[in-house]
């Protein structure tokens, strides 16, 4: 009795804590926020529906768009040049070199870091008075920048802070694919007389389609979700704000700083469910940029 | 023939420069953790570390603001509760995608890969609600456990080693044995399994000790983990630098040493993981 019991039903149980714990905080909140866009409430009284009303306010709200607009611009100026640093470091780690694991390790290392110490790290190279930063584009006859307070700097340089973290956790990923291409592919091309660049685009490229979508679409997820670097960046008070003059505040930011800072916890979902259609929309339009450019 | 592939000192060159760029913020961390707050003007800056580190993180310790012991330890016990958590479930659950036979199971399976392309970051309103008004928990360690303890990511992860891992007569004998199905896991697939747990715990660790929004959005100032109090350090007092790099370099010291130890298996995991996924 028990054993068919076991056999039959047993399994469900076994995989019923993901699907309990992720309805309960994944799936559960994420349909809340929905609802909640569409009410008004600061958490402790009635809420009441309005229906549509704060979406149209977004619509309009400056500083929203403003947000939109910074994390875009990070995530374009952190990603196109990440992509490429990662595939060409990916072909260097690909040939028959001495101590592997060695240089893997340490390419990859940046990843392991506490968060928080990345960006108060950087920060302290992109001050505007003896940053090194600055000293070194002074070397070359460039007046310094103002990292912080400044809408492209301040972009550049959280980028350069996301490159530095990511760059060698996609060059693994990269790695890997490529090692899965059979080898007897290169050595016929060489045979037909195709050099390495000719042999990149015709067979590497190719052969990692799979994994750009896959690099690329999770990107796309986690740069339009920056948070803690922007926030920290900032220091001193109302980091919240991402600059003086929101230069460098991101949409999660923006969320964050209405609901948990004004309370407006019905708008604060507005905007966070803005930004999951932002995300769900560009990585659509992610995947058919790269299924586009890369041919099979 | 010539191989066109090989390894040149252009080569070498190229790497050695990107090491170099990964290594050197963290090399300049430990520099200015452990110099007088001075050195941190100066042009160049000074290339080894001093002998002041003591003092620097005396005055993290003497800091109210960011309660920096309290968030290392509320970081260590947080890590390691999810850590053990999702190595458990997600085996549990791999396990049983991998190897034993359920209606809808592949369509349940489908459900779970989906998951893992769902920003659920984007829910933590609803959650914050959830945890002050329903489970009256906000300010705690528990607020910041539960909505972690199993990810779509590492069910997936244990299914795809256990599928290859595990052969289906090893199974099969165990049942003519007389085992229960829970048996079958204890014994037989858990030591089996025990590279990719190995895999799979150091990689939720690392990523549970940088969870950053969600505990700032629920702890309070006094209550933090190592994360929130670095960032309330670095806000409050952005201008000792000497006192904030000493406090990042102890937060960032614990994931190095065990980077240094299980480097190749971390490596050997996600570059596993990419080309099955």
């Amino acid at each position: 009795m028990f054993s068919r019991w076991d056999i039959k039903y047993s399994p469900y149980l076994y995989v019923a804590p993901f699907f309990v714990l992720f309805g309960v905080f994944g799936l559960y909140p994420l349909l809340m926020t929905a609802y909640m866009s569409l009410t008004d409430w600061n958490l402790i009284g009635d809420r009441s529906f309005v229906g549509l009303e704060n979406y149209s306010a977004l619509l309009v709200d400056e500083y929203f768009w403003n947000a939109v607009r910074n994390t875009f611009a990070i995530f374009l100026i952190a990603t196109v040049p990440q992509m490429f640093l990662a595939l060409f470091l990916a072909t260097l780690l690909n040939r028959p070199l001495r101590a592997r694991t060695f240089w893997r390790m340490l390419i990859f290392v940046p990843n392991v870091t506490s968060l928080a110490a990345v960006a108060v790290v950087f920060g302290v190279f992109f001050r505007r008075d003896f940053g090194i930063v600055n000293y070194f584009i002074g070397l070359v006859g460039i007046d310094p920048i103002s990292w912080r307070t400044e809408q492209w700097p301040s972009w550049i340089a959280l980028a350069t802070m996301i490159d530095w973290r990511w760059t060698g956790y996609n060059t693994l990923i990269f790695l890997a694919a490529m090692q899965a291409i059979p080898k007897d592919l290169y050595e016929s091309a060489a045979l037909d007389g195709a050099g390495r660049w000719r042999q990149f685009l015709s067979i590497t490229l190719p052969g990692l389609r799979p994994t750009l979508f896959f690099v690329v679409i999770i990107s796309t997820i986690g740069g339009w979700q920056l948070f803690t670097e922007p926030l920290i960046f900032n220091g001193g008070g109302g980091a919240i704000l991402g600059g003086a003059r929101r230069e460098f505040q991101t949409v999660a930011m923006y969320m964050y700083e209405k609901a948990f800072d004004n309370l407006q916890f019905g708008y604060g979902s507005a905007v966070a469910f803005a930004l999951f259609a932002l995300i769900v929309i560009f990585s659509v339009l992610n995947y058919l940029l790269v299924r586009r450019s890369v041919r099979n | 023939m010539k191989k066109l592939w090989a390894a040149s000192p252009l080569t070498y060159l190229a790497l050695t420069l990107a090491v170099l760029l990964s290594i050197t913020p963290f090399y300049f961390m430990f520099v200015v953790a452990t110099r007088k707050l001075e050195v941190i003007n100066a042009v160049p800056p000074p290339f080894t570390p001093g002998g002041d580190f003591g003092d620097n993180f005396q005055r993290v310790l003497d800091n109210e603001h960011a309660a920096f012991i309290y968030g290392l330890i509320n970081s260590v016990v947080v890590s390691s509760i999810i850590t053990l958590s999702v190595v458990f479930f997600s085996s549990l659950a791999g396990f049983a995608f991998a190897k034993l036979r359920f209606r809808g199971q592949n369509a349940l399976l489908l459900i779970i890969i989906a998951t893992m392309m769902i920003p659920t970051q984007l829910g933590i309103i609803p959650l914050y609600d959830m945890m002050v008004n329903f489970f009256h928990l906000d300010g705690t360690l528990p607020a910041v456990i539960l909505p972690f303890l199993v990810t779509g990511l590492g069910v997936f992860m244990m299914r795809q080693y256990a599928s290859s891992a595990i052969s289906d007569e090893l199974i099969e004998a165990a049942r003519v044995d007389g085992c229960t199905t829970f048996r079958i896991y204890w014994s037989v697939v858990l030591p089996a399994l025990r590279p990719a747990m190995g895999v799979l715990g150091l990689l939720t660790f690392m990523e549970q000790w940088n969870s950053f929004l969600w505990p700032y959005a629920i702890l309070n100032a006094d209550t933090p983990t190592v994360q929130v109090s670095l960032a309330l350090l670095s806000q409050a007092y952005y201008t000792d630098y000497a006192q904030v790099f000493s406090a990042t370099a102890v937060a960032t010291l614990p994931l190095l040493i065990v980077f240094a130890l299980f480097g190749r298996q971390i490596i050997g995991g996600i570059m596993e993981g990419a080309v099955k996924a």
